[in-house]
């Protein structure tokens, strides 16, 4: 994985650099794309609503021997029992047959009996779970309390972190953003919506802000460094933040969606609808999505709404006249000459090398002192005893 | 300043955590073998097998919603229902002030579930015959009423024998007369609240009782002709301390009923039921108030009755005033889930609808069933809301498979973090099992003190907790590479590193454990292990980095292998293209200008 290496540290040092901020119209139009099509299936096909919202019985048989003609057999045994309506089967995992009809209130017992009967198993090791039609109403009721909860105090938690609105919207339009297309590629691929995957939606907005959080971090970093030295205009800064996690993006999101992926492949194959597989199904769809919206969407915006504030402004104006002077240096954001950005850079290393211990050796393996690690400090504090 | 006294902090932090690892498994251990804690995580039913219903109390009245004392009272109802059927284990809880969750281990059959959530119902009638709640062939052969009227041989249904019960439990069951006994403590009895009972209700309800013979039609709900052999066999047949004994009778309001008390220690035959819950306006419990307005030391219920109920009631005191002679007959029988919560006898005829209950009470006693007695004026019927019947061995099948899927992602983590991070990847690995043992015990252990189950949802929170987990430790090494970059030597880049991390990794953590609470307070109970497992991951992922991670960096950062940067260790300078090609101030006057060997190689 050395080029991944590689790449991280080019697009650490800004030797390498995707324009993130500069292209924002082409994010912003793919997102549309997306969120339009989320609509269209939202409204088109509408959402696949688990049992749990609509109220009904399901049963699961382990074990059997002869899935053969399943679907008929579950018929005929539902129907024996007495329960009206529609009958669903499948099987899963080769051995275990899924059942779902209408609610079958004191028919549960007869419905039971009747499919172990058919399938030859043992009453006993029949599953069979009863939702009440009241009982989905008063979950989604739940359901929607829950996200505008959970909404206004991601807002509050926003607004207190990075202390200025324009973050805080821009990090809330994002994770607006996410749970639209998850639900839109939930309406349009049929995937049923059950308690599980609603759990799923909310904890996608808590993965989706902590993304917002690491990258504006970097942001917020990166942009007092350029208020400071005026090499870089904000628009420069923030993606330079944005290229500099984007590895770190990549890992984690890669790391979080592993596991997830492990659960979806045993859940598909072998343990069919369920908890688990509802649940890692939402955050698999909504970590991807909640990635993609913390780089792509949140900082583009963020840079957009405080592009026209009067310091930024003079900032973008005393860089442009900074960068043009030292043409090696110029273009950090866009032109991809590391200079600039190693100036910027070493800047910021050399204004916190606060605890510095004892300087061993550099790359090279000589002896070197260490505040002349990496060039010309201010200088340095004494360390404080427990450090020397 | 020599290595060891360099990593002494990170190491005395490595020696806590093991001391504290250690203090929890012998912790664990420790209710393994003198508790009832065992040495693995308590599993949901989910997982184990068995059955869960989620019941929502629905009043007659269906504007009325059902408040939170109302929603105590209803538990109270079921868990005294399930403990009636006898199922052992079973977890009653309310969820969210408006549900009853009712876990049962195994698979209950479908008339003790009928049972269980049948509509709660108070109600009134006259005691017909009283007897030990466990059938003794002395006193059942000479308290089987052969439907003859004769109300004296029923009287002394409880003889010699009884007595050996607790005689608090039994205490209506005298023979003697109650209010007199001196060895026996007072029996409840009614008696007016107003001082001064109107005289001249006695009926002559009595002489109509006794003179009525063995024909079909009872005169009035007190009349022995009520019993009928069945009924009598079925008294005689009745013991009350058989789980479910009283399941099969049939509370029909307009019958006599065959009974046993909440206590177990009496059966009885009731008459028909005379009043019901909505008679009741109100109970309330206290210290009876003396002649003089000062309150005594006798615990009483107050209970007044509705306009209607007062009439009604006064119409059976008065009758029930006149069997005085008859200690059984002259009890009445309040009846909830046909269960007698309590009989007492009648010693005024209450026609202003204020009666006071005494006896022997003490009170809390007295508010218990004061309690019951102003919930159950209100008729409560329980509405299925969900109904899981989960097979053992599914339960089992999906844990393994659970854990299966959890391994599986563990080991893709483990590899991508080496691929990513070569060797120092291990130390990810290090960190994931800590983290993984840690969460096994704490688990363990909260199962053990507060009854956490593990259900399906939370062993999908514990393992899309790997990859939050997994998380910080990517957020920490990424940030000392970053230093790395700048140039810093790998000690120093430690310590940078971790400072900036520590505040990235804190504001995570903080945000994840809000999502976690939020969602378990919101959560329908079903998912409600996956933000309680979530969270305490979270918790517990913060300790492991600081405890753990963070150290132990430390330390490796003092080792030749890493701290040289070998190639393998992940943190190799020149593989991260630390910044060196710049003309450097090396100190001394002197400039370096070094060789662009990460150019090279890049």
């Amino acid at each position: 994985m050395t080029s991944i290496a590689q790449w991280g540290n080019d697009l650490y040092t800004g030797k390498r650099s995707i324009d993130f901020i500069g292209r924002q119209k082409q994010w912003y139009a793919f997102s549309a794309v997306l969120i339009a099509l989320a609509l269209v299936g939202l409204f088109a096909r509408g959402l696949n609503f688990g049992i749990e919202f609509r109220g009904g019985s399901e049963y699961r048989l382990t074990s059997v021997t002869n899935t053969a003609g399943y679907e008929e057999r579950a018929r005929s045994a539902i129907a024996e029992a007495g329960i009206p309506g529609n009958v669903l089967a499948t099987v899963i995992g080769g051995t275990t047959v899924r059942v779902q009809t209408e609610a079958a209130n004191e028919k549960n017992e007869a419905a039971k009996a009747a499919l172990a009967k058919t399938f030859g198993v043992d009453e006993k090791t029949v599953s069979a779970s009863l939702i009440g039609p009241s009982w989905g109403e008063s979950v989604s009721q739940k359901a929607i309390q829950a996200l505008i909860v959970f909404l206004l105090l991601v807002a509050l938690v926003m607004a207190i972190y990075f202390r200025t609105w324009k973050m805080a919207l821009s990090g809330l339009v994002a994770l607006i953003h996410d749970l639209v297309v998850t639900i839109g590629i939930y309406a349009l691929f049929g995937f049923e919506i059950t308690p599980s995957s609603m759990i799923g939606f909310l904890t996608i907005l808590g993965y989706s802000l902590y993304d917002t959080v690491v990258v504006f971090d970097k942001v917020r970093e990166n942009t007092a460094e350029a208020l400071g030295s005026r090499r870089q205009s904000y628009a420069q800064a923030a993606n330079l933040a944005v290229n500099q996690t984007l590895v770190r993006s990549i890992n984690t999101t890669v790391v979080a969606l592993l596991p997830i992926f492990a659960i979806l492949v045993v859940g598909f194959t072998k343990l069919g609808p369920g908890t688990l597989l509802d649940l890692s199904l939402a955050l698999f769809v909504g970590i991807a999505v909640g990635a993609y919206s913390s780089i792509f969407i949140a900082t583009p915006l963020l840079v957009d709404l405080r592009r026209n504030e009067p310091t930024l402004v003079e900032l973008a104006k005393d860089s442009a006249r900074v960068q043009a002077k030292e043409p090696v240096a110029a273009g950090v954001g866009v032109g991809a000459a590391a200079g600039g950005s190693d100036a910027a850079a070493r800047h910021t290393a050399a204004a916190d090398l606060r605890d510095a211990g004892a300087a061993d050796t550099d790359s090279v393996g000589r002896p070197l002192h260490k505040w002349a690690a990496a060039g010309p400090r201010n200088q340095p504090k004494r360390p404080p005893r427990s450090k020397r | 300043m020599s290595a060891p006294s360099r990593t002494r902090a990170p190491r005395r932090v490595l020696w806590t955590l093991l001391v504290l690892l250690i203090a929890l498994f012998a912790g664990i251990g420790a209710t393994a073998k003198f508790g009832s804690g065992q040495w693995s995580p308590k599993l949901g039913l989910d997982l184990e097998g068995g059955t869960q219903m989620v019941l929502e109390p629905v009043l007659a009245d269906p504007n009325a919603a059902v408040s939170a004392g109302q929603l105590e009272k209803a538990r109270d109802i079921i868990a005294q229902r399930v403990d009636s059927n006898g199922v052992a284990e079973a977890e009653i809880t309310t969820q969210s002030g408006r549900n009853i969750v009712i876990s049962i281990p195994g698979q209950p059959d479908a008339k003790t579930l009928d049972q269980i959530r049948k509509p709660s119902q108070l109600r009134f009638r006259a005691v017909l015959v009283a007897s030990s709640g466990v059938p003794q062939s002395a006193a059942t052969t000479t308290s089987s009423p052969t439907g003859s009227a004769s109300p004296t041989s029923q009287s002394p249904v409880t003889s010699a024998p009884i007595f050996t019960m607790d005689p608090v439990a039994t205490a209506p069951v005298t023979s003697g007369a109650p209010a007199t006994s001196a060895n026996a403590p007072i029996p409840p009895a009614l008696t007016g609240a107003d001082p001064t009972p109107t005289p001249g209700a006695t009926t002559t309800s009595a002489s109509t009782t006794t003179a009525s013979p063995t024909t079909a039609q009872p005169a009035n709900p007190s009349d022995l002709a009520w019993v009928t052999p069945e009924l009598a066999k079925e008294f005689t047949d009745l013991n009350c301390s058989t789980a479910g004994a009283i399941n099969d009778f049939v509370d029909d309001p307009a019958k006599p009923l065959v009974t046993c008390a909440t206590t177990k220690a009496e059966k009885y035959i009731l008459g028909p039921v005379e009043l019901d819950g909505t008679d009741i306006a109100d109970a309330t419990s206290g210290y009876q108030t003396g002649q003089n307005g000062q309150p005594t030391s006798v615990v009483e219920v107050r209970l007044s009755f509705t306009g209607d109920g007062t009439a009604k009631f006064g119409a059976v005191t008065t009758r029930l005033f006149g069997l005085k002679a008859d200690q059984t007959r002259n009890r009445f029988a309040v009846v909830l889930d046909k269960q007698v919560i309590t009989a007492p006898s009648t010693n005024a005829v209450i026609s202003n609808g204020q009666a006071s209950i005494t006896g022997s009470f003490t009170i809390d006693s007295a508010r218990a069933l004061a309690q019951q007695l102003k919930f159950g004026a209100l008729p409560m019927s329980f509405k299925l809301q969900t109904q899981d019947d989960i097979s053992p061995t599914l339960g089992k099948e999906q844990l393994a498979l659970g854990l299966l899927a959890g391994l599986i992602g563990l080991l893709l983590v483990v590899a991508y973090s080496l691929v990513q991070y070569r060797l120092l990847g291990l130390v990810t690995v290090a960190s994931l099992v800590v983290a993984a043992v840690t969460t096994y015990g704490v688990l363990t252990l909260l199962g053990w003190s507060h009854n956490v189950r593990l259900t399906m949802a939370g062993v999908t929170g514990v393992i899309v907790a790997i990859g939050v987990t997994a998380d910080s430790f990517i957020v920490y090494f990424e940030r000392i590479r970053d230093e790395v970059r700048e140039g810093r030597p790998l000690v120093t880049a430690v310590d940078a590193g971790w400072s900036r991390a520590k505040r990235t990794i804190l504001a995570a953590d903080a945000v994840n454990l809000l999502a976690a609470i939020v969602l378990y307070v919101l959560a329908a109970s079903n998912v409600r292990g996956f933000a309680f497992t979530l969270g305490v991951t979270t918790l517990i992922d913060l300790a492991v980095v600081f405890l753990f991670t963070h150290p132990l960096v430390a330390i490796l950062a003092h080792t030749k292998f890493f701290g040289g940067g070998h190639p393998w260790s992940g943190l190799d300078p020149e593989r991260l293209g630390a910044k060196t090609p710049q003309t450097r101030y090396a100190g001394r006057g002197r400039f370096v200008t070094p060789t662009l060997t990460s150019e090279g190689k890049a």
